[in-house]
């Protein structure tokens, strides 16, 4: 029973980056245009948010409110590198494929350039104690404290209260039908009035926020608020759209991928702690894998029968018919 | 003299060209002011580095551009089908892996023994890059994806296979052990340099894929693919072959990359090339995207880019004299990739800019005589007009050029 504490416990911090960041690209390709970049986009938030942290660490602010205030800096700096995209993909019709790869590339090196500059290291390290052990008087509930009340951040409920808001946004209101409808068929949205240069603006500007804050997420629930540009979010932003891809682009199924992605992380990562598993005596480095290969598995079955926006990757032209 | 002018800048190769020049151009003026904000004394003799460094390792230039030429070749050869090989990082390193494993495990014959290796890089490669394809052609997986994953698993699995291995892991030092001098591959002979004869072996290969695409009929019909998926589908093309066909000849040159990479001779005797097992994927891949798009996919094209990628690439090595780090280089790269993305509609915009300014300077010529004011106020109205007018004989233009792809290519 304790070993299933500590895994729920350890696979939540990692599932929320995930749930954000394939919500972002959900949103992204909802409204037509495939994000790739995610992955920049969440070392980029995550390098801005860390550099906020490194910066105020030193004041006596309270832990939890710092990791608030990163977490909008990260927010307002993933926005702003997702314009990017959003101008090559939007205005200057490019191939949206390579417009991400290219902005996932800079990220890593640009980071590298900047703290071995300014830091002489390969990133940001930060000391601030995010960590919870306990959430006040919720901790001593049987059972669900401990499951989720305990050893955990607070990152896990901002994550849950934003998904609630991008699943209401996304359904609920007139934005999120408009942005839908510029998914599907942008023309005729365009035909009732719709702007559709402006909703995919929005749809890749929501990724850009989403992807900065869980980068940022990923920082300190993952990388105990520290950041580098070598390791970087180790591929999450390209796992983020495998989820995506699983969740079939509806918020409710990307939630449950990325629990169970999430849970096979710290299950690899957590091998020698659970003794059923270790006395199997497969080399570590397998597990690792594992998380990869068991989505390879998942998209090979889900694939065929693709939900995917029609118009996602295809640059929206006026006069095409 | 107007008429050739228009002829050249409406052919394709010239339009590729241009794009590519304009993407390198604004790739190194945003490098440049990268290195001002960084530090503004040292940016201009950092920039002289930058860009004219790699004259004084002209050797190192060919080395380091002959596994760049190969992921570019297997980037840019699986482009002309319509897919985006991102999945070269993984073939590349799988392609070593296999190479060191004939260097290291199989005794053979001295003097057949490196080329041995290079073949098992080649399957290597070619096996990383068939599951993708795999999974695309049957399972209608992204290869993106696919590709993505395989590049991590693929890092993983190579780590831990070499890691694992007592002949050929140092665990002191963290890396492999040096493979021996039958193993590596000739020299070209030129002084403190590890180019080798696999340069040449690799401008052969683009030589002959570029052969396969002009002139064959799957090369024909993976252009056809490219071009349009569902005609070709439509015409009778089997598409799922082509896509796994593709994917495993990609794979195959990212792997012999590999292989061209682990095994070339040191400039220091009784030394080697090395891996070190540090769960990175290899950048080789992602520089190969670089490569590809900067020769338009091209063959022949991608072995300029490539040697030019390999130039500036050592001088932004050097600039680390001027207090700068290599890293400046990849931000340079993701920048010209950023720009070569939509380089083609800046191209088009160029060029009307430039007919537009020469109609302007005809227009001048001839209207000198008369009144400043009427003449201004009839140009502009001739100007409008012809700017109205220009959009539809552009489009026309461009159709034009791609009835002429499909007349070359019948």
């Amino acid at each position: 029973m304790e070993t299933l504490y500590y895994l729920i416990q350890n696979t939540l911090p990692v599932a929320v980056p995930l749930l954000l960041v394939a919500l972002g690209g959900m949103f992204s390709e909802r409204s037509g245009v495939i994000n790739i970049a995610l992955e920049g986009i969440m070392l980029f938030g995550a390098y801005f948010g860390c550099l906020f942290v490194y910066f105020v660490q030193g004041t006596h602010m309270n832990a939890q409110l710092i990791l608030i205030l990163a977490m909008l800096v990260s927010a307002v700096t993933g926005l702003i590198y997702s314009l990017l995209l959003s101008f090559a993909a939007i205005n200057m019709k490019a191939d949206q494929t390579i417009a991400g790869t290219a902005l996932n590339m800079l990220i890593p090196a640009g980071v590298l350039l900047f703290s071995k500059m300014f830091f002489n290291s390969d990133g940001v390290t930060t000391n601030v104690p995010f960590y919870l052990r306990k959430v006040g008087r919720l901790s001593e509930i049987p059972i669900l404290g401990k499951l989720f009340f305990q050893n955990t951040y607070i990152t896990v409920y901002i994550g849950l209260i934003l998904y609630i808001i991008a699943t209401i946004f996304l359904y609920k209101t007139k934005f999120g039908l408009r942005l839908r409808a510029c998914g599907e068929h942008p023309h005729a949205a365009d035909s009732v009035g719709i702007n559709v240069y402006k909703m995919r603006y929005l749809g890749v500007s929501i990724s850009g926020i989403l992807g900065g804050i869980g980068g940022f997420f990923y920082a300190v629930g993952v990388m105990d608020g520290n950041t580098n540009g070598h390791t970087g979010v180790a591929g999450f932003g390209f796992l983020a759209i495998a989820v995506m891809i699983f969740g079939q682009w509806q918020p409710f199924k990307i939630m449950l991928a990325a629990l169970l992605f999430a849970f096979l992380r710290t299950l690899a990562y957590s091998v020698p702690l659970i003794p059923f598993i270790s006395q199997l005596n497969i080399n570590q480095t397998f597990y690792k894998m594992l998380p990869y290969i068991v989505t390879m598995i998942v998209l090979a079955f889900t694939s065929k029968h693709s939900r995917a926006p029609k118009a996602a990757g295809v640059p929206y032209d006026k006069s095409q018919r | 003299m107007q008429f050739d002018i228009k002829k050249i800048t409406n052919s394709k190769g010239f339009s590729a060209f241009t794009s590519a020049f304009l993407a390198i151009i604004l790739g190194l003026i945003f490098g440049f002011i990268v290195m001002l904000f960084a530090s503004p004394a040292d940016s201009l003799p950092g920039f002289q580095t930058l860009l004219f460094g790699g004259l004084s390792r002209l050797g190192d230039v060919i080395y380091y551009a002959t596994p760049i030429l190969m992921t570019g070749l297997a980037v840019g050869f699986a482009f002309k089908m319509g897919l985006f090989n991102i999945g070269a990082s993984g073939q590349y390193t799988m392609g070593m892996f296999f190479a060191l494993y004939v260097g290291f495990m199989w005794k053979l014959p001295s003097s057949i023994h490196w080329i041995a290796c290079i073949l098992a890089g080649l399957l290597g490669g070619m096996i990383w890059g068939f599951i993708p394809g795999f999974f695309k052609a049957l399972f209608n997986v992204n290869e993106v994806i696919t590709s993505i994953m395989f590049n991590y698993i693929g890092m993983y699995l190579v780590d831990m296979l070499i890691s694992n291995n007592a002949k050929m892991y140092i665990s002191t030092m963290a890396r492999t052990a040096y493979l021996p001098q039958s193993v590596q591959i000739p020299s070209l002979g030129i002084r403190n340099s590890s180019a080798n004869i696999s340069f040449i072996f690799a401008i052969l290969i683009a030589i002959l894929l570029y052969t396969i695409l002009q002139k064959t009929t799957f090369g024909y019909e993976l252009k056809a693919t490219g071009y349009n998926k569902d005609a070709a589908l439509y015409a009778g093309m089997n598409s799922k072959r082509n896509i796994i066909l593709t994917m495993i000849i990609g794979g195959g040159l990212a792997g012999l990359g590999g292989a061209f990479y682990i095994l070339a001779p040191s400039t220091i005797t009784g030394s080697s090339m090395t891996y070190e097992p540090i769960n990175v994927i290899a950048a080789a891949g992602f520089t190969g995207i670089a490569v590809a798009l900067l020769g338009n996919s091209n063959p022949i094209g991608i072995i300029f880019s490539a040697l030019f990628i390999s130039y500036i690439q050592r001088g932004g090595t050097l600039t680390s004299l001027h207090g700068y780090k290599p890293e400046i280089i990849d931000v340079v790269i993701a920048v010209i990739i950023y720009f070569s993305a939509f380089a083609i509609i800046m191209n088009t915009a160029f060029v009307r800019l430039l007919k537009r300014r020469k109609e302007k300077k005809n227009a001048d010529s001839t209207d000198e005589e008369d009144n400043v004011d009427e003449s201004r106020l009839i140009k502009d109205q001739a100007l409008d007009r012809e700017q109205t007018e220009e959009q539809p004989p552009d489009d026309v233009l461009t159709v034009d050029s791609t009835s002429e792809n499909i007349k070359e290519e019948a």
